[in-house]
């Protein structure tokens, strides 16, 4: 079924064109969009697309650092300001996938895809929202609660505070088949320390609910203590609650609870996910 | 719905055709151009059968909207040997009996020649993560991986030949 494409060139533009038609959707990288179109989708028969180069520009303040939604993976490693995300936009398809796959079509890949939007929730993310004539910044917990619900906006930016220390972040993907298949889940987790004790955790997984989660029973088991035998246990006791993992041709639900634990026991005793 | 015209370099030939809305470049270059070396697996990026090169970069046509290819340079299979001389690539994936039905072979040299273009001499290691995205069901990868690297041996050799 042929469709009709729309494309901008200033961000503004696509986002009026977007919200103000009901049969639309907005192409980044197209590992979403042009899925849909090869399957021969008819729930939209617009395309908008933007080519505006601020989409995928990455900004860094003091503080935080702002990654334009149109921004690839491939773009994610090749930047040494964010050398702490590479593992993570490593696990995200292969060469030629990392090379169109945006860090803004990430936050509305369905589990198991989307182990990058993990590691944006560990690192209190806000989304900025370029909706008609008004846009909004929103934490991005609160845009995944409402992405299904809310489907034309367009996302221009995602803002992410800098790990505390270079090692305070980590990352973690399970897959079966390496190194570029889907997870059964990913962790990531923010481990700020003072004093030897783990102060403001933030943990998140991808595939162990509809959407990214951050699990606030593993990081409050984890607050005020060392990272030491005794508190990772604790914290692996706890790490299905508040979780819904699906089953798929990857792995069932109970799969998904069996594994979690072990694999966050891991990545609290420091193994990660290789840095390309 | 009219198609749009799109113009393009196609294995470094000035190349038009008319797309529809929406098409993907796999189906521009199979069906509007004769050029049937890339191969249509799944359609969603996952087996990387249709692999090629845009502007040197490594890509899935299934996943690119043709009419985003407007003068970019596309190259395909269909262009990689130099007349009936045979790209290293190609003679390294005979001799070490690489490809077996031959569907995802296509798909797997042009992600072997994106590696080698940038990487001349890669490691074991590099070409497992540079075929990571080509889904191959005979071959079990190894007669692969052993070709690409016995191909990167060869290949400073055909380039000083073609100059």
């Amino acid at each position: 079924m042929p469709y009709t494409v729309k494309t901008f060139s200033q961000t503004s533009e696509a986002a009026n064109a977007l919200s103000s038609a009901r049969r639309t959707h907005y192409m980044a990288g197209g590992t979403l969009i042009m899925r849909a179109m090869n399957e021969g989708d008819q729930s939209f028969d617009t395309v908008i697309r933007s080519t505006d180069p601020t989409l995928s520009q990455i900004k860094q303040s003091a503080a935080r650092i702002e990654i334009g939604a149109g921004a690839t993976m491939a773009q994610v490693m090749a930047s040494s300001e964010l050398a702490f995300l590479h593992s993570a936009a490593h696990a995200v398809g292969g060469p030629a996938i990392r090379n169109i796959a945006s860090v803004g079509g990430n936050l509305f890949a369905r589990c198991p895809y989307g182990d990058f939007t993990a590691a944006l929730l560990v690192l209190d993310a806000t989304v900025s929202v370029a909706g008609g004539y008004s846009g909004h910044d929103m934490p991005l917990e609160e845009f995944l609660a409402v992405r299904n619900r809310e489907p034309h906006q367009l996302v221009s930016a995602i803002s992410i505070a800098r790990p505390a220390t270079s090692d305070a972040f980590r990352f973690l993907k399970f897959s079966r088949v390496k190194p570029a298949r889907k997870s059964v889940l990913s962790i990531a987790a923010h481990l700020p320390q003072s004093g030897g004790r783990v102060s403001g955790a933030r943990i998140a997984y991808c595939g162990m609910a509809e959407t990214p989660i951050r699990v606030p029973a593993v990081e409050r088991s984890l607050e005020g203590k060392p990272l030491d035998e005794a508190s990772i246990a604790q914290a692996c006791a706890v790490a299905c609650e508040g979780t819904s993992p699906s089953t798929d041709p990857i792995a069932s639900d109970w799969y998904r609870r069996e594994v979690a634990p072990v694999y966050l026991k891991r990545l609290l005793m420091g193994q990660t996910s290789r840095r390309a | 719905m009219t198609k749009s015209p799109l113009q393009f370099r196609h294995n470094g030939k000035d190349t038009a055709v008319f797309v529809e809305g929406g098409e993907n470049l796999l189906s521009a270059l199979r069906g509007e151009t004769g050029d049937t070396t890339l191969k249509y697996g799944c359609g969603q990026g996952s087996c990387g059968a249709c692999t090629v090169l845009i502007d040197g970069e490594i890509h899935l046509s299934c996943m690119t909207l043709a009419e985003t290819c407007a003068g970019k340079s596309v190259e395909t299979l269909d262009g990689l040997a130099d007349g009936p001389n045979l790209h290293p690539l190609q003679t390294a994936f005979m001799e070490n009996f690489s490809a077996q039905c031959g569907f995802c072979t296509s798909g797997m040299l042009m992600a072997a020649k994106a590696l080698l273009d940038r990487n001349p001499s890669p490691t074991r290691d590099d070409v497992i993560e540079a075929i990571g995205g080509n889904v191959c069901r005979c071959t079990g990868y190894e007669p692969i991986i052993n070709a690409i690297l016995d191909a990167a041996g060869r290949r400073s050799d055909f380039i000083a030949q073609r100059r």
